[in-house]
C-alpha cells in the first residue's frame, strides 16, 4: 500500500514485474524518489491523445488522431521518420522515447469541456498516460490544461488559436505550438491594406464567445492601425446556422469589407451566406466589396466549396510549404493515408515530437524538467521555419501564413494558396499583455 | 431500520455495500490483461458515476413521482457548478461552504423557475422549462462571460482570494479539500495482478449520494410522496378532494432542482471545473434517459441508467482500432480484420451509435427500463429454481 | 426602414424552414399523437438525398493526366464524370449543376419510403405508450440515423450549390424605388420561400379538397368513428407519416444551398422546431405555420445591430423568451384545438 496523490497504474500496467512479488517494493522506491505522476518504469511510456472523435469537429480530431498515430510510428523508427530527419535537434533516435517504446490511449473530448477533462482524467488515471494531447477548440484546451496542471502532467495543446490558452488562461505544465488571434491579426493586415488599400471600412461579425471576442480584438487593433475603420462589430450566437438576418444589413452600413470572425460550422455557413447574398460582386464606396476570414481551417474550408475563392485569410500551416521539413512531413502522411495533412495535425504532429525531443534532453519525463527543456527552446525544421517556445507564456513564435483561396483548384485538398509568410518578429508580442500567471510546474505526487 | 420498512433496509443496505465495494467490483479485470480496458474502477469515473446518480435520483423525484417531465435539469446542475466554483475562488478549497452554497443557490432558481413552469402541465412544461435552461446556457456561454468564463469556463487561479485559506507563494493552486483530506488522494492496494484504487473524493461523493439517496426513499415512502403519486393518476380528483396539487409538484420541482445543484457542487469538487456546456439542452436530454434507462419512479433505476450511460461515454469511447487488433490478435489475420470491421463502428468514435442502439432496445423491449430487466431475469431464475426443487425435495412423492 | 424591409424578408426566409420542419411534426402529431424526435433526422436526410444524389451524377472513372502532378509529386489523377461521357460534356456539366432541384424527384419516394418504413417497422408499436416513451425511442433513432450518415460522408459539412442560374441576389430596393444594393436578397432563398409556400398550400388543399385528406381529417378528430364506419384508418394514417417525413425531407433538399449539410443539422433544428409546434398550438396545422413565420421574423429583428445594442445577447434568447410568453398568455399556443394536449 502507498499513498500518492495520483495512481502510478501505467507504472505497474507495463509491469512484467506486476505479478513477481519480489519486485514489488522496486518499483515503488523507484518512483517515489523521483516522485511524479505516472512515471514510467517498464519498457514502455504511455501518452494520452485526447481528440474531439463525436460532433461537429469530429473529421478534424480523426486527422489529428492520424497524425498522432504517425508521430508514435517515427518515434519509435516505423516509417521514414517524417520530421525527425529534417528537425533541428537530434535528441530523438527512433527508439522509442529515452529508449521506451512509446504507446498511447486515445478519447473523445465531444468538443465540451467536461468531457474532454472526463477523458483525460480517465487517461492520467486508469492507463497512466504522461502527456496530454489534442483537442480542437480553446474551450477544450484550456479546460484540459488546468487539470493537467492539476494532476501534474504536460499538456501539449492541439489546435487552439484563442489568445486565453497560452494568456490569461496559461499553466506552467501547457504549452501551445499553435499560433492565436493576435499573431492572425498581425499577420493580415499589413497584407490586407497591400491588397485592399489603407482607407477601408470594416463591418465584423464576431462570434459570440471568447475565441470570437480575442479574434476581433486583435483584426481589429490591427486594422484600425493601418487606417481601417470599424462601421460595427456584432455577435452571433454560436449556435446560430443561418446568417443572413446579420448579413443582409451589412450592405447599409457602409462597409466595404465584412470580417468574419467565425470558426469551423459557424464560419462555413456565415461565409457561404455572405457569397449568396452576393456581397463580392457588389461596388461600395467606389471600391470591391471584399470578406475576409481571419483563421482559416483547410479542412472545414472544404465545407463552403467555391464561396472561399479569393478569400484572405491565415492559418498555422499549409501543406504546400516547400520547405525540408513540410515536404517531409507531407510525404510520409500522405504516403499512409493518401490526402495531405491539415494544420490540425501538423501541430499535433510537431507537438508530439517537441514533448518526445524535450523529454530526450532532459534525461527525464519529470513534467518539470520537460518544461524546463521546452522553455526558451529554438528549433527549426518543423515547417514554419525558425521557431522559438517562449518561456514566459509558453507559446510558440514562427512564421504566420497568410492565405487565399485559390481560384482554380487542381484537387479537392487544394483549396488555399499561400499568400505570404509573415516572419515570426513581426508577430511577436509582449508576453505580458494577456495577463495570467503560469504558476509553477507541478510533478503531480 | 432507519425508519425504512424491511425492503428498503435491505435495498440501502445492498447499495451502500456496492458504493463501497465500487473500486473492487469495477475492476474485475487485471492490470495489463486485454479486458483491463473494461475496468470502470478509476476515481473520475467512480466520482462520476455517484454524482451523475444523486443527479438522477434528483430528477425522478420529480418525473417518477409527479410525471412532470422538465427537459431543464441541466441548468440547476450549471448553476450549481457555478455557485460551487466561485465559493472556492473566494473563500476557501474546503468544499462544505461551495457545496452548501449550490444547494441553495440552485433550490432558489428552481423555485422561480417551477413557479412558472408550473402553471403548465404536460409537453407545455417541458418547453418552458426547456427554454429556461437554453437561456441559461446561451446567457452563460456569452453575455455572461464575466461571471462564467464563457468558453472556457472557470477553474480556480493561483491569484484568487480565497480569503479564509492561509496565503500560498508556491504558485500552486491548493487541492479541493475537506478540513484537510485532499479529494484527489488515493489509497492503491495490490492483490497480485489486480489494483484497486480507493479514492477519497470518491467516498466524500458516495457518502453524499447514499445520504440522497435515503432522503429520496423516505420522500418515496411518505404520505408526501403519495400526494406526489396523486398528482401523476389524477389531479382533477386530487382538486375534486379540496387538495391543491400546485404546492407538492412546486415542492418536488424545487428538491429535484436542489438535488441537481448538489450534484453540480459535487462535480467542483471533485474536478474543479465549470462550464456552460454542462447546460445545453442535451445535457437536460441525457438525464431523462439515464432515468427511462434504467427505470422511471424505480428507486435505484436512475442510478443504474446514470451508470450505464456515463460507462459507455467513458469506456466504449476509448476502444480504438489498435486495441481491438490486440484483442483478436490471436485469430487468423483474414478473420481478424473482418471481426474488427465488424466491431469497429460500433465503439471508438462510433460509441453515440451503441448508445442510440441501446436506447431503443431497452425502450422497445424494456420499457421499464433496466430494473425491468433486472427483475425478468430474477423471475427467470425463480421460475427455473421452483422445478428444480419441486423435483429434488418431492420426488418422494407419489406422481398424481 | 430599409433595414425593416430586409428583416421582414429575413424573417419570411427563416420561417419557411421552421414551418416546414413544424409542419411535419405537426402532422405526425395530430395524426398518430406521437411525439416525433426524429423529425430533425429526417430532415437531415433529406438535404443528404441532395448530396446523395450529386454523389451519384458524380460518380467518376479515373485518368491520369501527365502533365501535371498530385501533391506527393505523382502524376495527377483525374476524375471525369461517367454522365459527360453519356450526355457529352456540357450537357453532363449542366446536369451536374442541377443535381440540387432534381433531388427532389430523387427525395420524394426514398423519403415516402423512409416514413412509411418507420411508421410499420417502429412508431405503430408506440402509439399506446406514454409520450415519454415515444420521445426516448425516436431520440433513439434519430441518433442512430445521424451516426449511420456520419460513417459514410463523415462529419464536415458538405457543399452542395444552387444551379448557377440562381447564384447571386435580386434586389428589391431597385424595384420599390430606393438606392440600388441596399435592399438585395439572394435568388435561392426567395425560391426556398415560393417553394416553403407551395408544399403548405399543397399539404392544406390536400387535406382540405381531397376525399382522402377528408377522411384523414376525420381520422384525426374521432378515429374511432372512422374506423367503425368500416375505413382503414391506420393505412391511411401511415401514409401520412409518409406525407410527413417527405415534407421534412424537401425541407432538408431545398436547404443544402442555403447552409452546407452536415450530419448534425438535423438535432440544431429539432428543438427550435419544437418550440415552433407547441407555440402554435400543438396539432394546430395552420398554427405551426404561423408560429414558423412569427418566430423566425422576431428572430431576425433580434439580430439588428440596433436591437442588440440595446439589448446585449437578446439574438440568443428572444425564440425562447417568446415561447415562455405565449405558453404563459394564451394556454393552447397561438392556434391550438380546444382539448389537444391541453392542461
Amino acid at each position: 500500500m502507498s499513498k500518492t496523490t495520483l495512481t502510478r497504474r501505467g507504472v505497474l500496467s507495463r509491469g512484467a514485474v506486476a505479478g513477481a512479488g519480489l519486485a514489488v517494493p522496486t518499483i515503488f522506491t523507484g518512483s517515489s524518489v523521483a516522485g511524479f505522476t505516472n512515471e514510467p518504469t517498464g519498457g514502455a511510456v504511455t501518452l494520452g491523445f485526447n481528440v474531439p472523435q463525436t460532433g461537429p469537429y469530429a473529421d478534424e480530431g480523426a486527422d489529428e488522431l492520424r497524425a498522432f498515430e504517425l508521430a508514435v510510428e517515427h518515434l519509435n523508427g516505423g516509417g521514414d521518420g517524417g520530421m525527425m530527419s529534417t528537425f533541428s535537434s537530434n535528441a530523438l533516435e527512433g527508439t522509442g522515447i529515452l529508449g521506451k517504446k512509446v504507446e498511447y490511449v486515445t478519447g473523445d473530448t465531444q468538443t465540451k469541456s467536461d468531457a474532454a477533462r472526463a477523458s483525460a482524467r480517465s487517461m492520467i488515471e486508469k492507463d497512466g498516460a504522461v502527456m496530454i494531447s489534442g483537442g480542437s477548440s480553446s474551450g477544450v484546451a484550456v479546460a484540459v490544461q488546468a487539470l493537467c496542471q492539476e494532476a501534474g502532467v504536460i499538456f501539449m495543446a492541439g489546435l487552439t488559436h484563442s489568445n486565453d490558452t497560452t494568456g490569461k488562461d496559461k499553466k506552467a505544465n501547457g504549452f501551445r505550438h499553435f499560433f492565436n488571434s493576435y499573431m492572425s491579426g498581425a499577420a493580415l493586415a499589413p497584407i490586407l491594406g497591400a491588397n485592399y488599400g489603407n482607407d477601408r471600412k470594416a463591418y465584423h461579425l464576431t462570434a459570440d464567445y471568447n475565441w470570437g471576442y480575442t479574434t476581433e480584438e486583435a483584426v481589429r487593433t490591427s486594422t484600425e492601425a493601418i487606417g481601417w475603420e470599424t462601421v460595427a462589430a456584432v455577435k452571433t450566437p454560436l449556435t446560430q446556422t443561418d446568417f443572413s438576418s446579420y448579413i443582409a444589413p451589412v450592405l447599409q452600413s457602409g462597409a466595404d469589407v465584412l470580417v468574419l470572425n467565425h470558426y469551423g460550422g459557424n464560419m462555413v455557413n456565415s461565409l457561404t451566406n455572405a457569397v449568396q447574398f452576393g456581397l463580392r460582386d457588389k461596388i461600395v464606396n467606389g471600391k470591391q466589396f471584399e470578406i475576409v476570414v481571419p483563421l482559416y481551417s483547410r479542412l472545414m474550408a472544404k465545407g463552403a466549396g467555391a464561396n472561399v475563392k479569393g478569400i484572405f485569410g491565415s492559418t498555422n500551416w499549409h501543406w504546400s510549404l516547400t520547405d525540408a521539413g513540410s515536404q517531409a512531413f507531407v510525404k510520409s502522411f500522405g504516403t499512409k493515408y493518401g490526402f495531405p495533412p491539415s494544420q490540425a495535425a501538423h501541430t499535433c504532429y510537431v507537438q508530439t515530437l517537441l514533448y518526445a525531443d524535450a523529454v530526450a534532453r532532459a534525461g527525464s519525463f519529470n513534467p518539470c524538467a520537460v518544461a524546463e527543456a521546452l522553455e526558451g527552446f529554438e528549433f527549426d525544421g518543423m515547417g514554419n521555419g525558425p521557431t522559438l517556445y517562449r518561456a514566459e507564456d509558453h507559446q510558440c513564435f514562427k512564421d504566420v501564413l497568410v492565405v487565399k483561396g485559390k481560384e482554380n483548384p487542381t484537387s479537392e485538398f487544394d483549396l488555399l494558396e499561400i499568400v505570404e509568410v509573415t516572419p515570426a518578429a513581426q508577430v511577436t508580442y509582449d508576453a505580458s499583455i494577456f495577463g495570467g500567471d503560469l504558476g509553477s510546474c507541478n510533478p503531480g505526487a | 431500520m432507519f425508519g425504512l420498512n424491511p425492503k428498503d433496509a435491505r435495498l440501502l443496505i445492498i447499495v451502500a455495500i456496492m458504493v463501497v465495494a465500487a473500486p473492487v467490483l469495477l475492476n474485475p479485470f487485471p492490470e495489463g490483461s486485454n479486458l483491463a480496458q473494461f475496468n470502470a474502477g478509476y476515481p473520475d469515473l467512480m466520482q462520476r458515476f455517484v454524482i451523475f446518480g444523486i443527479f438522477a435520483i434528483g430528477f425522478n423525484i420529480l418525473f417518477g413521482l409527479t410525471g412532470y417531465l422538465s427537459f431543464g435539469h441541466a441548468a440547476f446542475l450549471g448553476i450549481g457548478s457555478y455557485a460551487a466554483i466561485w465559493m472556492m475562488k473566494l473563500l476557501t478549497m474546503n468544499i462544505i461552504p461551495g457545496i452548501i452554497v449550490s444547494v441553495i443557490v440552485a433550490g432558489v432558481f428552481s423555485l422561480a423557475v417551477g413557479w412558472i413552469s408550473l402553471r403548465r402541465s404536460g409537453i407545455y412544461f417541458s418547453i418552458l422549462t426547456l427554454a429556461f435552461a437554453q437561456m441559461c446556457y446561451s446567457l452563460a456561454y456569452s453575455v455572461l462571460t464575466p461571471i462564467t468564463g464563457g468558453e472556457t469556463g472557470l477553474q480556480p487561479k493561483v491569484n484568487d482570494p480565497r480569503i479564509l485559506d492561509a496565503a500560498t507563494n508556491d504558485g500552486v493552486v491548493p487541492k479541493t479539500n475537506l478540513f484537510g483530506l485532499e479529494m484527489t488522494s488515493s489509497t492503491e492496494i495490490v492483490m497480485g495482478g489486480w489494483v484497486f484504487t480507493l479514492n477519497a473524493g470518491y467516498y466524500v461523493a458516495a457518502l453524499v449520494m447514499l445520504i440522497s439517496f435515503y432522503i429520496s426513499i423516505r420522500i418515496f415512502r411518505s404520505p408526501f410522496g403519495v400526494m406526489l403519486r396523486a398528482v401523476k393518476s389524477n389531479q382533477q380528483r386530487m382538486n375534486y378532494t379540496g387538495l391543491n396539487p400546485k404546492p407538492y409538484t412546486l415542492a418536488a420541482f424545487v428538491i429535484s432542482g436542489m438535488y441537481a445543484g448538489l450534484a453540480g457542487g459535487l462535480m467542483v469538487a471533485m474536478d474543479t471545473q465549470a462550464g456552460a456546456d454542462r447546460m445545453f439542452w442535451t445535457a437536460s436530454g441525457e438525464v431523462v434517459l439515464m432515468t427511462i434507462l434504467g427505470g422511471v419512479g424505480t428507486l435505484i433505476g436512475p442510478v443504474l441508467g446514470a451508470g450505464a450511460i456515463k460507462y459507455m461515454e467513458n469506456i466504449l469511447s476509448k476502444i480504438n482500432k489498435d486495441i481491438l487488433h490486440q484483442w483478436f490478435a490471436l485469430l487468423p489475420d483474414g478473420l481478424e480484420d473482418v471481426i474488427v470491421a465488424l466491431i469497429y463502428p460500433f465503439v471508438g468514435k462510433g460509441w453515440h451509435l451503441t448508445l442510440g442502439l441501446l436506447f431503443m432496445l431497452v425502450v422497445i423491449f424494456l420499457p421499464g427500463g433496466l430494473v425491468e430487466g433486472g427483475q425478468r431475469i430474477a423471475a427467470l431464475f425463480k421460475r427455473k429454481r421452483k422445478p428444480e426443487d419441486a423435483r429434488s425435495g418431492k420426488s418422494t412423492e407419489p406422481a398424481e | 426602414m430599409e433595414a425593416i424591409i430586409l428583416q421582414v424578408l429575413n424573417g419570411l426566409d427563416k420561417g419557411s424552414a421552421y414551418a416546414l420542419i413544424a409542419l411535419g411534426l405537426t402532422l405526425i402529431f395530430g395524426t398518430l399523437g406521437v411525439v416525433n424526435f426524429a423529425h430533425g433526422a429526417l430532415f437531415m436526410i433529406g438535404a443528404f438525398c441532395a448530396v446523395t444524389l450529386s454523389r451519384i451524377l458524380t460518380l467518376s472513372h479515373t485518368i491520369i493526366d501527365e502533365t501535371r502532378t498530385d501533391f506527393l509529386g505523382n502524376p495527377l489523377k483525374v476524375d471525369v464524370p461517367y454522365v459527360y461521357g453519356w450526355f457529352g460534356e456540357s450537357a453532363g456539366a449542366a446536369i451536374i449543376d442541377w443535381a440540387v432541384p432534381l433531388s427532389i424527384l430523387f427525395a420524394i419516394p426514398v423519403m415516402i419510403t423512409l416514413g412509411v418504413v418507420m411508421e410499420r417497422g417502429l412508431i405503430k408499436h408506440f402509439y399506446k405508450r406514454p409520450h415519454a416513451d415515444q420521445i426516448l425511442v425516436t431520440f433513439g433513432l434519430a441518433i442512430v440515423l445521424q451516426e449511420v450518415i456520419k460513417y459514410f460522408y463523415g462529419a464536415n459539412p458538405i457543399p452542395t450549390p444552387a444551379p448557377d442560374a440562381f447564384r447571386g441576389s435580386f434586389d428589391f430596393g431597385a424595384m420599390l424605388g430606393f438606392d440600388p444594393n441596399i435592399i438585395i436578397y439572394p435568388y435561392w432563398r426567395i425560391i426556398y420561400f415560393v417553394f416553403a409556400a407551395i408544399i403548405i398550400g399543397g399539404v392544406f388543399a390536400f387535406l382540405q379538397f381531397t376525399t382522402f385528406g377528408m377522411v384523414v381529417r376525420a381520422g384525426m378528430a374521432d378515429r374511432e368513428t372512422v374506423q367503425l364506419l368500416g375505413i382503414n384508418i391506420d393505412r391511411r394514417f401511415t401514409l401520412m407519416f409518409g406525407l410527413a417525413a417527405a415534407v421534412a425531407g424537401l425541407a432538408g433538399v431545398m436547404y443544402t444551398p442555403i447552409n452546407s449539410p452536415n450530419y448534425h443539422m438535423g438535432m440544431d433544428f429539432l428543438v427550435l422546431s419544437f418550440v415552433v409546434v407547441v407555440v402554435g398550438g400543438m396539432g394546430s396545422l395552420p398554427g405551426a405555420v404561423l408560429a414558423g413565420f412569427v418566430l423566425g421574423i422576431l428572430e431576425s429583428f433580434a439580430s439588428m445591430r440596433e436591437v442588440l445594442e440595446v439589448l446585449p445577447g437578446i439574438n440568443q434568447i428572444i425564440i425562447y423568451l417568446v415561447a415562455i410568453i405565449i405558453l404563459l398568455t394564451r394556454p393552447r399556443g397561438l392556434m391550438g384545438r380546444k382539448g389537444v394536449m391541453e392542461d
